[in-house]
C-alpha cells in the first residue's frame, strides 16, 4: 500500500480553538468537576469509602474467593477424586490423594473418594478453572476474601479445612441460596482456629 | 544582644511553624487528594485516643495521621545502594530543604516596615527580597540533579535532567512576571509592595497577566502537578527520589512543602494584597492590628495551597515538549509584552 492509496484515511488533529489554545476556560471546567466531587463528599455522603473493618464489603455472587469443598445431603464430600481440577488448575496448587471408597453403606454408591485434598492457597491465583472442571460441583471458590494467616503452613488448606469453609459458607452464599449474607463471614476466624 | 537571641527565637518559632504545617499539609493533600476522587481519605489516627489518666478523646479526621507518617519516615530503614555516588547522594536532600528553608526568610509573613511592633520576617529589611527569593529558590533545583546524578540510575538521571531544563526554563518568566508589580511599587522590597498595594489595589487587579504567569510558573517552580515531569510516577517511577529512602526522601519532600508555602506566600504578598483587607492599613502599628494581618495573610495563603493542590488532583501532567512549548512559546513572549505594556503605561501616567 502505497501512501497515496485511496482506502487510506487521513487523521489530522482536531483543530484547537483559541479557548482551548490558552487552557485557562479548560482548567476552570476541570476545577469545577472536581470541587463538584469535594463537595459531593464534604457536604453530602458520596463517598465510595467502606469502613472496613467495622463495614465490611459484600463482593458480587460471582466472586472468587477462598475454596470450598462441598458437602452432599448425607454429609459426604462430594467429590470423586477425578483429579479433573488439579489438571485444570494453572498454578498447580491442588493436591489430591484419591483411594477406594469403602464398602460401607455410606459409601456403597462410591467407587473413590479423596483421602487428602490438599490447596496451597498461596499458589492459587484464583481463576476458577477447578470449579468450571469439576464434573460434580465439589469445588467452588467462595466470596470470603480476607484470606490471612500467621504462616504459609497456616494457608495450605486440607480437606478438613476446606469442608469447614462449606460450613462456614453454606448459608451465607448469596450464589446458591439468593439471600445474601446475614452477617459477613471472615475466613480469618476459620485459619485461627485451626492453628 | 537581645536583638541577637530575638532573631533567633524568631527563627526557631517560624522554622518549627513551617515544618509542623508541612506535616499537617501532607494530610491536607492526603484528605484533599481523597475527596476528589470520592473516598474519604486518613480518619483512623486518633481515633480512640486514651491519654495519661486514663481521658479518652476522639479526634476526628485523622488529625494524628502527621505523627503516624513522620514515625514511618523516621523509623524505616534508610536504604543506601552500593552503586550511588556517596557524598553527593547524602548531600542532595540536604541542599533540597536547605534551600526551601533559606527561602523563606525573606518573605514576610505579616506587617512589616518602620514603626511595626515587630518585624514579621526573619530577614527584615533586605531590600532585594525578591530576588533573593528566586536565587535561593534556583538553589533547589541542584538538589533535584545532584540527586538524579549521584543515584547512577537512569530514571533518576532522566528526572535530574528534566528538571534541570525544566526550572531554568520557567525560571525566566517567573523573574519576568514579577517585574510588572515591581515596576508599579518601585521597590524590590516585598513590604514595600504590600503597601503599595493597600493604598492602590490588589496586584491581581493591577497585573492580571502577571499574576497568571507567575502561578503557573511558580507550580512549575515547585516540580508540582501538572508540572512534576522530574518525579512523574508513572514513566520514571518517581525520577530523582527513585533511590531514596526512609527520611533522605522524606527531606525532598518535606522540601517540595516548604516550597508550595513559599510560593504561596510571595503569590498573596505579590497579587493578593498581602495583609491588606478592608479595614486594615499600612499605618495601624498597634498589635492587634499586626496579629490581625499576620491572620488574614495565613488565610489567604491556606486558600492558595488550597489551590494549588485542587490543580494537583484537577490536571494531568504536560508532555516534556508541551512543557517546554508553554514556556518558551507561550509565557516568556506575554511576559515581555506584560512587561513593555506596564511599563509604556506607568511612564504615560507618570510622565
Ligand atoms: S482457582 Fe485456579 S489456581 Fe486456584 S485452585 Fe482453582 S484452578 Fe487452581
Ligand atoms: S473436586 Fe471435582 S474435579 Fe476435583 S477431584 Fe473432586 S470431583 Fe474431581
Amino acid at each position: 500500500m502505497n501512501a497515496n492509496h485511496p482506502d487510506l484515511k487521513r487523521m489530522t488533529p482536531p483543530k484547537l480553538s483559541l479557548g482551548d489554545r490558552l487552557y485557562v476556560p479548560q482548567v476552570i471546567a476541570g476545577l469545577a468537576v472536581t470541587a463538584r466531587h469535594m463537595a459531593g463528599v464534604v457536604f453530602g455522603d458520596s463517598a465510595i469509602t467502606v469502613q472496613y473493618p467495622e463495614d465490611q464489603h459484600i463482593p458480587s455472587p460471582n466472586y472468587r474467593g477462598v475454596h470450598r469443598l462441598n458437602k452432599d445431603e448425607s454429609g459426604r464430600v462430594k467429590c470423586v477424586a477425578c483429579m479433573l481440577c488439579s489438571t485444570a488448575c494453572p498454578a498447580h496448587c491442588i493436591d489430591i490423594v484419591g483411594t477406594t471408597a469403602p464398602e460401607t453403606e455410606l459409601w456403597g454408591d462410591r467407587e473413590k473418594y479423596p483421602a487428602s485434598f490438599v490447596i496451597d492457597e498461596l499458589r492459587c491465583i484464583f481463576c476458577g478453572m477447578c470449579e468450571e472442571a469439576c464434573p460434580v460441583e465439589a469445588i467452588e471458590l467462595t466470596g470470603l476474601y480476607d484470606l490471612t494467616g500467621l504462616s504459609r503452613e497456616q494457608m495450605i488448606f486440607d480437606k478438613t479445612k476446606l469442608l469447614s469453609v462449606f460450613d462456614l459458607t453454606k448459608d451465607a452464599e448469596p450464589m446458591r441460596y439468593g439471600s445474601p449474607p446475614s452477617r459477613p463471614t471472615s475466613s480469618t476466624e476459620l485459619v485461627r482456629d485451626s492453628i | 544582644m537581645w536583638a541577637i537571641i530575638g532573631i533567633v527565637l524568631k527563627i526557631g518559632v517560624v522554622v518549627g511553624l513551617m515544618q509542623g504545617t508541612v506535616a499537617y499539609l501532607i494530610l491536607v493533600e492526603r484528605k484533599v487528594a481523597a475527596y476528589a476522587q470520592d473516598r474519604i481519605g486518613p480518619n483512623r489516627a486518633g481515633r480512640h485516643l486514651t491519654l495519661p489518666f486514663g481521658i479518652k478523646i476522639n479526634l476526628p479526621f485523622g488529625l494524628l495521621q502527621p505523627i503516624a507518617d513522620g514515625a514511618k519516615m523516621v523509623l524505616k530503614e534508610d536504604v543506601v545502594p552500593t552503586y550511588v555516588d556517596k557524598p553527593l547522594y547524602i548531600l542532595a536532600p540536604m541542599i533540597a530543604i536547605i534551600a526551601a528553608t533559606l527561602g523563606f526568610a525573606v518573605v514576610p509573613f505579616g506587617p512589616v516596615g518602620p514603626g511595626q511592633v515587630m518585624q514579621f520576617q526573619i530577614a527584615p529589611g533586605v531590600d532585594i527580597g525578591i530576588v533573593y527569593v528566586f536565587a535561593i529558590g534556583s538553589l533547589a533545583v541542584y538538589g533535584v540533579v545532584l540527586a538524579g546524578y549521584a543515584s547512577n540510575n537512569k530514571y533518576s538521571f532522566l528526572g535530574g535532567l528534566r528538571s534541570s531544563a525544566q526550572l531554568i526554563s520557567y525560571e525566566v518568566p517567573l523573574g519576568m512576571s514579577i517585574l510588572g508589580m515591581v515596576l508599579l511599587a518601585g521597590s524590590l522590597d516585598l513590604g514595600k509592595i504590600m503597601a503599595w498595594q493597600d493604598q492602590h489595589v490588589w496586584g491581581i487587579v493591577a497585573q492580571p497577566i502577571g499574576f497568571l504567569l507567575f502561578l503557573v510558573s511558580g507550580f512549575a517552580e515547585t516540580n508540582r502537578l501538572p508540572f512534576d515531569l522530574p518525579e512523574s510516577e508513572q514513566e520514571l517511577v518517581g525520577g530523582f527520589h527513585t533511590e531514596y529512602s526512609a527520611m533522605k526522601f522524606g527531606m525532598f519532600f518535606l522540601g517540595e512543602y516548604m516550597h508550595v508555602i513559599t510560593v504561596s506566600y510571595l503569590t498573596v504578598i505579590l497579587f493578593l494584597g498581602g495583609w491588606d483587607f478592608p479595614g486594615l492599613s499600612v499605618e495601624q502599628t498597634g498589635l492587634l492590628s499586626a496579629i490581625l494581618k499576620v491572620l488574614v495573610t495565613a488565610g489567604k495563603v491556606s486558600f492558595m495551597i488550597f489551590l494549588i493542590m485542587w490543580i494537583r488532583w484537577t490536571l494531568p501532567r504536560f508532555r516534556y515538549d508541551q512543557l517546554m512549548d508553554l514556556a518558551w512559546k507561550s509565557l516568556v513572549p506575554l511576559a515581555l509584552v506584560n512587561l513593555v505594556a506596564t511599563a509604556g503605561i506607568i511612564q504615560l501616567i507618570r510622565g
